[in-house]
């Protein structure tokens, strides 16, 4: 049996390839990355060493700030909205829906597998308001509101923008968190109810915190995924006006395929990692404190 | 809300109002009952108006589309704006690059992901566990940190004119995510059954074939489906890797479809969004049932 299950051929066989290409694809690359970011230039108007210039240029470079700021507050609005959202349906589905939420919760969900890009391309007719007012300034229209165009102004932008990828990603928080709630013991619940706890005490005192690992879980999968916003904003509006909703996986972006500057894309790319794996880390922490607490 | 009922009754009856308690019943039954329906008329608002209004305008002419007012059905069925975005904007082209590039990373992720699974779940050797951190912490590296050397590799081993770096960079991304979840399946078999197979005279080959796989198929088809839909919508590295207009995939396609005339085809462009999002709609009726359940899976080991 020992023997059998770790001869080193087999071992070597059946992870080897995956392996390769693991390293060749990924680890690799980073290496790699890491190398550029002290360079300027593209491999076409070929490169020179800079040292540590790209990463000075990072805390000087206004645009920085800005997008780092966009994709901050992007996140962190997504995350809120995803969270309160998916777990208000969530709820729904599992007190007042019942044993009818099946076709809710396939509909609700449907807009999860669509591709990003279609999503984007639609909501950009929906707050249209050329050459025909959009659905929706029709509806503003009707409550006596004059037309706004959504995509002058940033603030506005980044609010078409949050109702857009909330309603492209709500269903996968909705059943993410019903199934979390699914979990909840019956019998916590109908004692619950015989010691006299209904309607919002019962779900402030019993089920949020009994579903506290599932919505922590679902907090750092959200802020990963959110920290990382790239194709819905580019096929929206492109970041605008100007930068205005720029986050920075788009920044970087341009900067190396528009601009041509491969040495500071790269810089730009260290900082999103960075900033990932310090949110992840924050938020395991927190959740690890919790935890030995409770 | 509903929640609330089931403690009134034994509540009042209790308190000795049985009479009364009936009527106050199904005065808050019917009140609670409005709400609900309002809030699910919402949803069904919220989720279907926006495909609705798609799809009802992209079967309207050009110009029924700018004077009419937006809240009217197309008169007739005008199924020119569909012929125009299927052959301006080579969607066929796209759709087959598409298929192409995601089947071909998804087998091949399978593959090498179940294979390299078996051998850091099953099989027994010293350092499996650093092995299966190392792969699995590829999951912390953003897409934007490998894309610019990669695109110097391609370039250098003259590949980079063909669907080959979507393919090679999809199988990369989508490994620690695949192995580290087929390797919890694989985990989850009972030991016993591989015993059993080796004392049949198997060896670590036909127990990964025969005994391994087979039990692991429904957890294979779960990553399997996650994999599609994530190469099948990712825009980043089709982008990238996009030299030519005939790499394009669906999600480019439709980007460069929105900038490629002076004026915006208003129609064109419609049809197309409803081309893709019909399709994904086939799809995803075909295996809602399978979705839901891979996600429920991932979801309570998570």
């Amino acid at each position: 049996m020992r023997q059998v299950f770790s001869s080193r051929r087999v071992i070597i066989a059946l992870l080897g390839p995956a392996l390769l290409v693991y390293i060749g694809v990924i680890v690799v690359p980073v290496g790699w990355s890491f190398a550029y970011s002290l360079f300027t230039g593209s491999p076409a108007s070929g490169f020179s060493f800079v040292g540590l210039k790209n990463f000075r240029e990072l805390f000087d470079d206004p645009t920085i700030r800005q997008t780092l700021w966009v994709t901050v507050k992007y996140a962190l609005t997504m995350s809120i909205g995803q969270i309160v959202f998916g777990y208000l349906l969530a709820l729904l589905y599992l007190f007042v829906l019942r044993r009818s939420s099946t076709f809710i919760r396939t509909l609700v969900f449907f807009p999860v597998v669509l591709p990003t890009v279609a999503v984007a391309l639609l909501f950009g007719q929906l707050f249209a308001i050329s050459p025909q007012l959009g659905p929706v300034d029709s509806v503003l229209h009707i409550f006596g509101s004059a037309p706004i165009d959504w995509f002058a102004t940033g603030s506005h932008a980044f609010i078409v923008i949050v109702i857009m990828d909330l309603w492209r990603s709500i269903g996968l928080f909705a059943v993410i968190l019903y199934v979390g709630l699914l979990d909840i013991p019956n019998e916590v619940i109908e004692s619950a109810r015989v010691d006299g706890a209904s309607g919002a005490g019962l779900v402030g005192r019993i089920i949020i915190p009994m579903s506290r690992p599932i919505l922590m879980a679902s907090i750092i999968f959200a802020l990963n995924a959110d920290l990382k916003v790239f194709d819905s904003i580019l096929a929206l509006n492109d970041g605008g006006p100007g930068t205005a909703t720029t986050p920075l996986n788009l920044y970087m972006y341009q900067t190396s395929f528009l601009y041509n500057n491969w040495g500071y894309g790269a810089a730009i790319a260290l900082l999103i990692t960075l900033l990932c794996l310090a949110v992840t880390l924050l938020v395991f922490r927190s959740l690890r404190r919790d935890l030995t607490k409770g | 809300m509903a929640l609330t009922n089931i403690d009134v009754l034994p509540a009042s009856l209790a308190k000795g109002k049985a009479r009364e308690a009936p009527r106050r019943l199904r005065r808050a039954e019917i009140s609670r009952r409005t709400a609900t329906r309002a809030l699910i008329a919402l949803i069904l608002v919220v989720e279907i108006y926006p495909l609705f209004w798609l799809v009802s305008s992209s079967l309207k002419s050009e110009t029924a589309f700018v004077t009419q007012p937006l809240w009217d059905l197309p008169t007739s069925l005008d199924f020119n704006n569909y012929s125009t975005a299927w052959s301006t904007a080579q969607l066929g082209t796209d759709a087959l690059n598409s298929i192409t590039v995601t089947l071909s990373s998804v087998v091949a992720i399978l593959v090498l992901g179940s294979c390299a699974a078996f051998a850091l779940g099953v099989m027994v050797w010293r350092g499996r566990a650093w092995a299966l951190l190392f792969i699995v912490g590829g999951l912390m590296v953003p897409a934007q940190l490998i894309l610019l050397p990669l695109f110097e590799i391609y370039f250098k081993i003259g590949v980079n004119d063909t669907l080959l770096p979507m393919v090679i960079t999809y199988i990369g991304e989508g490994l620690p995510l695949t192995v580290f979840l087929m390797a919890t399946y694989f985990r989850s078999v009972p030991q016993e059954l591989f015993e059993a197979c080796v004392l049949d005279g198997g060896g670590a080959f036909r127990c990964f074939f025969s005994v391994g796989l087979p039990l692991v198929r429904n957890g294979m088809f779960t990553v399997g489906m996650l994999m599609f839909f994530s190469v099948f919508n990712d825009l980043l590295v089709a982008l990238t890797f996009n030299t030519k207009p005939s790499l394009s995939t669906v999600q480019v396609g439709l980007l460069n479809f929105d900038g490629q005339y002076g004026q915006v085809a208003y129609g064109p462009l419609l049809a197309a969004i409803s081309i893709v999002i019909l399709a994904m709609l086939v799809l995803y009726l075909a295996l809602n049932k399978q979705i839901m359940r891979g996600i429920s899976a991932g979801a309570v080991k998570g």
